[in-house]
C-alpha cells in the first residue's frame, strides 16, 4: 500500500506530457479590459485573445496563470511562470529586472477621475493609485499625497466613498468606468503618457522565448490582425498601429 | 447553471440572484472553502507530529539536539508567524530546486543566483514547466502547509514539553524502579499520561490555527479571501453580473463562516474533554 | 556614525517626516535597517494604545460579565465571541469595508475649552480604524482571560471583604481584582505578544498606506520585492521583534514580581565564603 502511495506521489511530480513546449502565461485577472476574470472563472480580456494568438503563432502550448500585482515580478524571476502579460507598461526600472518584447499597444495614457461634484484640481490633493504601477510612482513624485491599494477596484471605490479625491489609472480601465456612472465620475487633468506602451515580460535569461514572441508580435502587427483585436476590446477609437 | 441563466439581463432579483450565485466564479468561490478544510485537516497531525519529535528532543541527552529544538520552539514567541509564512515558501522553494540543480545538472558550475534571477537547469525546476497547472497548485499548497506546519509544530512542541512536565514524578520513579529504560518510560507512562494534560494547549493551538487559515491569501493562493475580495469588487458591463461594491457581504460571510466552524470546534472539543474528565 | 545620512533621511519616514521618496536602487543595507526600524513606530504605537486602553475596558468587561447583569451581561459575551471566534485578519478587512460605506460626516464634541470635530472619514485611516479594531480584539481576548481567572477567585477572600464591611469599591479595588490579575497574568503576558505581533497584519489587509507610510512589513515586503532577495529585510524585521518582545517580557515579569511581593518567597540562600572556617 506505502509503495503504491509512494510511486503515485513519484509519479506526480516527474510525469511530464510529450509536448515540452509549454509557456506559462502569468496574468493580474484584475484590470478589465486588458485582463480579467469572467463569469464562469476563466481568464479573458484582451490579453487572453492576444496571448492565445500569439502561442498560436509561434507554435507554443500556452497555459495561463493568475497572480496578484504585488508578486508578479518577483514570481517570474523566480520561475512560477515565464511570462508576464498583465497590462505592464515598458519602463526603464523594470527593464533593469526583466526583459520586455516589442509593445503590443501603443502607449495608454493615464488619466485622473474624480467624482461628479469634485474640484478639478483634485489630482494635486489626495491621489489613490494601484501599488508598484507607473501611476504611484508618477503620484508620488508630482507631490500629491499618494494612497495605495493593492487591486485597482479599491482605488474606484475608494473615490466613490469620499476617501481619496481623484484616482489615476490607465485610461482604458477608467473610460467604461466613468461612462457607466451617470455622471458620478470624471476626467480632470490632462493626460499623462508614461511609460512606453504595454509590452510582455521575459526573464533576462530567457532570450530565445523573447525573440520567439516578437516574431509572433511582428507577424499580428503586419496583417493587422493586431489593430482588429485592439479595437474589439478598447472601442473604435483607440490608437492603433 | 440554470437554463434561464443565458441572458441576466432579464431576469427578475429572485432569478438573478440564483443565477449570479452559481455562476463559474461563485463555484471557484465555494471549492476555496473545501481549500482552507483541507489544510486545517493536513496540518494539525503533521504539526502534531512535528511538535512531539521536538518536545522529546527537547529533553534528549545531546547538547546540539537540546539546543536546536529549544530554539525552534521557541523562536516562534519571538517573531510573528506572518513574517515565517512570507519566508519559509521562498526559501525551501530555492532549497529544493539548488539540490535538484545539483544532482541533475552537475555540468553546469555557474552559480544559480545570477544577478536578480535564480536559474536552476530546466530540469531541475520544481514542478516542471510543462506539468499541468493543477501540479503546481498543489505544489504551491503543500509549500503553504509545510509553513504552517513547521509554525504549528512549534507551538506543539512547547505544549507537549509542558505536559510532559506535568506528568507526576512518582509515575516515572515507579517506572526507573522497574528497571525500565528510557524508551519503555517514555511509550508506556509519559505518552499515555501527557494528552490528558496537553488537551488545553492542543484544543488552543486548533483554535490558532483555524484563525491564521485566512493567511493563505498572502501565500499567492486563491483562497477565500482572495475570492471575496475579487467577487466583491464593483464590476462593469463587461461582466454578465454587473454589480455595485459588495464587499462588505462577502466578508460578513466569511465572518459568519469563521464563527461557525470555531463554534462546532469548540463543541467537539469540549466534548473530547468531558471524555478525559477534564475541567472545561 | 554610521548610517547617519540614511539616519537623517528615513528614521521618521513611517511617520511622514523625512525623504519623501523611498530609495528604489542601490538599497544599501543602512536603508534596510533604518526603514524598517521606522516602521517599528506603527507596531509599537498600535501596542501600547491598544493593549493600554483593552486592558481597562476588559477588566470592566469582565467584571460586568461575572455579575450577570440582564442584557448587558450576555450582549458582552456576543461581543466576546465574535471577535475571539473571528481571525483578525478577517476583522481587519469587515471593519475596512463598513467604515468605508459610513457617510463622511464630522461630528463636534464639545471639549470645553475648544470643540474638537471628529470626521468619520478618520476610521477608514489606519492610525485610527485600525487602531480600533485591534482595541476590540485585545479587548475581547482579555476579558475573556479576566473572566476566567475572576470565576477561580476563592470564595472565601469575597465572604472575608464582605465580613469586614468593606464597600463595593474598596473589595474590588483591594480584593478582587489584584487576585484577578495575578492569577492570569501568564496568560495575559502571552496575549500582549499576540497583539504586539498582529499589528503587522494592519498594512497587508485593506487599510491603504497613505504617503508609502507603513509599519515595518511593508517596508520589509517593499524592499523584499524591489531586491528580490527576502533573504536580508525579513530576517531584519525578524531580530527587530526578537528584541521587542523579549522587552515586553520583561516589563511583564517586573509587573508580576509586583503582584506577587505579599507572598512567601523562597529565600535565595547568600553565598557564604569559607563558611567553615570563618563564622
Amino acid at each position: 500500500m506505502k509503495k503504491i502511495l509512494l510511486s503515485a506521489l513519484l509519479l506526480g511530480f516527474i510525469y511530464s506530457p510529450v509536448n515540452a513546449d509549454t509557456v506559462r502565461m502569468g496574468t493580474e485577472g484584475a484590470y478589465p479590459p486588458y485582463n480579467f476574470i469572467n463569469d464562469n472563472g476563466e481568464i479573458d480580456g484582451f490579453e487572453r485573445d492576444l496571448g492565445d494568438e500569439l502561442c498560436d503563432r509561434a507554435g507554443l502550448d500556452c497555459e495561463w496563470v493568475q497572480n496578484d500585482w504585488d508578486s508578479i515580478i518577483p514570481n517570474l524571476v523566480s520561475g512560477n511562470y515565464d511570462t508576464i502579460i498583465a497590462g505592464m507598461s515598458i519602463t526603464d526600472e523594470r527593464d533593469e529586472v526583466i526583459d520586455f518584447t516589442q509593445d503590443y499597444l501603443p502607449p495608454d495614457p493615464s488619466a485622473y477621475i474624480t467624482t461628479g461634484d469634485g474640484n478639478k484640481a483634485a489630482y494635486i490633493g489626495i491621489v489613490a493609485a494601484q501599488t508598484s504601477t507607473i501611476q504611484a510612482s508618477h503620484v508620488a513624485e508630482s507631490g500629491a499625497i499618494l494612497v495605495e491599494f493593492a487591486t485597482p477596484d479599491e482605488t474606484i471605490s475608494a473615490l466613490r466613498n469620499g476617501e481619496v479625491e481623484a484616482v489615476m489609472a490607465d485610461k482604458a480601465f477608467l473610460a467604461p468606468i466613468v461612462n457607466e456612472s451617470n455622471g458620478d465620475f470624471k476626467f480632470i487633468g490632462k493626460d499623462v503618457f508614461i511609460g512606453g506602451g504595454v509590452g510582455m515580460g521575459i526573464r533576462e535569461s530567457d532570450s530565445d522565448l523573447k525573440d520567439t514572441f516578437n516574431a509572433a508580435i511582428d507577424s499580428m502587427k503586419e496583417d493587422g490582425s493586431l489593430n482588429d483585436l485592439i479595437k474589439k476590446w478598447f472601442g473604435e477609437d483607440a490608437s492603433v498601429y | 447553471m440554470f437554463e434561464f441563466c443565458s441572458d441576466p439581463n432579464i431576469l427578475s432579483t429572485f432569478d438573478w440572484f440564483s443565477c449570479y450565485l452559481t455562476n463559474g466564479k461563485h463555484i471557484q468561490f465555494y471549492k476555496s472553502f473545501g481549500l482552507i478544510i483541507l489544510l486545517l485537516v493536513l496540518t494539525a497531525p503533521l504539526a502534531l507530529i512535528l511538535g512531539l519529535t521536538a518536545a522529546v528532543a527537547i529533553k534528549s541527552n545531546f547538547f546540539l539536539l537540546r539546543f536546536i529544538s529549544k530554539t525552534y520552539a521557541n523562536i516562534v514567541r519571538g517573531i510573528p508567524d506572518i513574517i515565517f509564512f512570507l519566508f519559509i515558501p521562498i526559501t525551501i522553494d530555492q532549497l529544493i530546486e539548488f539540490t535538484r540543480h545539483k544532482v541533475k545538472c552537475p555540468e553546469m558550475i555557474d552559480s544559480v543566483w545570477q544577478g536578480n534571477d535564480f536559474i536552476v537547469c530546466s530540469a531541475a525546476k520544481l514542478p516542471l514547466s510543462s506539468s499541468p497547472q493543477w501540479i503546481h497548485d498543489m505544489y504551491g499548497f503543500s509549500l503553504a502547509i509545510l509553513s504552517f506546519t513547521i509554525v504549528y509544530g512549534a507551538f506543539a512542541a512547547n505544549t507537549f514539553h509542558g505536559a510532559m512536565n506535568s506528568v507526576p514524578c512518582s509515575q516515572i520513579d515507579t517506572g526507573k524502579a522497574f528497571g525500565m529504560n528510557k524508551k519503555q518510560i517514555y511509550f508506556s507512562i509519559i505518552f499515555p499520561q501527557m494528552w490528558r494534560y496537553a488537551l488545553p494547549g492542543l484544543s488552543n493551538l486548533w483554535m490558532l490555527l483555524i484563525k491564521s487559515t485566512p493567511l493563505l491569501f498572502l501565500l499567492g493562493i486563491q483562497d477565500i479571501v482572495y475570492w471575496a475580495r475579487e467577487l466583491g469588487g464593483s464590476k462593469t458591463s463587461i461582466f454578465q453580473y454587473p454589480h455595485p461594491d459588495w464587499r462588505v457581504w462577502y466578508f460578513l460571510s466569511l465572518l459568519v463562516f469563521y464563527l461557525l466552524l470555531t463554534k462546532i470546534s469548540e463543541i467537539a472539543l469540549n466534548r473530547v474533554s468531558k471524555k478525559f474528565y477534564l475541567p472545561i | 556614525m554610521i548610517c547617519e545620512n540614511t539616519i537623517q533621511l528615513y528614521s521618521l519616514r513611517s511617520i511622514g517626516i523625512g525623504e519623501k521618496l523611498l530609495p528604489k536602487s542601490d538599497i544599501t543595507l543602512c536603508d534596510q535597517f533604518v526603514l524598517i526600524g521606522s516602521g517599528i513606530i506603527w507596531n509599537i504605537y498600535f501596542c501600547i494604545i491598544a493593549l493600554s486602553l483593552g486592558f481597562i475596558f476588559a477588566i470592566s468587561t469582565a467584571i460586568i460579565r461575572n455579575n450577570k447583569y440582564p442584557f448587558i451581561s450576555k450582549a458582552i459575551e456576543i461581543y466576546v465571541f465574535v471577535f475571539r471566534g473571528s481571525p483578525l485578519f478577517i476583522q481587519f478587512f469587515c471593519a475596512y469595508e463598513l467604515f468605508v460605506l459610513l457617510p463622511k460626516v464630522g461630528i463636534d464634541i464639545n471639549l470645553i475649552f475648544t470643540t474638537v470635530t471628529f470626521q468619520t472619514g478618520w476610521l477608514t485611516k489606519a492610525w485610527l480604524g485600525a487602531l480600533l479594531v485591534l482595541f476590540l480584539n485585545t479587548t475581547a481576548y482579555s476579558s475573556e482571560i479576566f473572566y476566567g481567572a475572576l470565576k477561580s477567585i476563592p470564595k472565601q477572600d469575597i465572604d472575608a471583604a464582605n465580613a469586614f464591611g468593606l464597600s463595593n469599591w474598596r473589595k474590588y479595588r483591594k480584593i478582587i481584582v489584584p487576585t484577578m490579575l495575578r492569577n492570569s497574568w501568564a496568560s495575559y503576558t502571552n496575549e500582549a505578544i499576540f497583539l504586539f505581533h498582529a499589528t503587522t497584519l494592519v498594512f497587508f489587509s485593506s487599510f491603504p498606506a497613505w504617503s508609502q507610510s507603513g509599519d515595518a512589513l511593508y517596508y520589509a515586503s517593499y524592499f523584499a520585492d524591489k531586491t528580490f532577495n527576502p533573504f536580508i529585510p525579513y530576517p531584519i524585521i525578524a531580530a527587530y521583534f526578537i528584541s521587542i518582545t523579549l522587552l515586553i517580557i520583561l516589563i511583564f515579569k517586573i509587573i508580576n514580581v509586583y503582584f506577587n511581593k505579599h507572598l512567601p518567597r523562597e529565600r535565595k540562600s547568600s553565598i557564604r565564603f569559607l563558611s567553615n572556617y570563618i563564622r
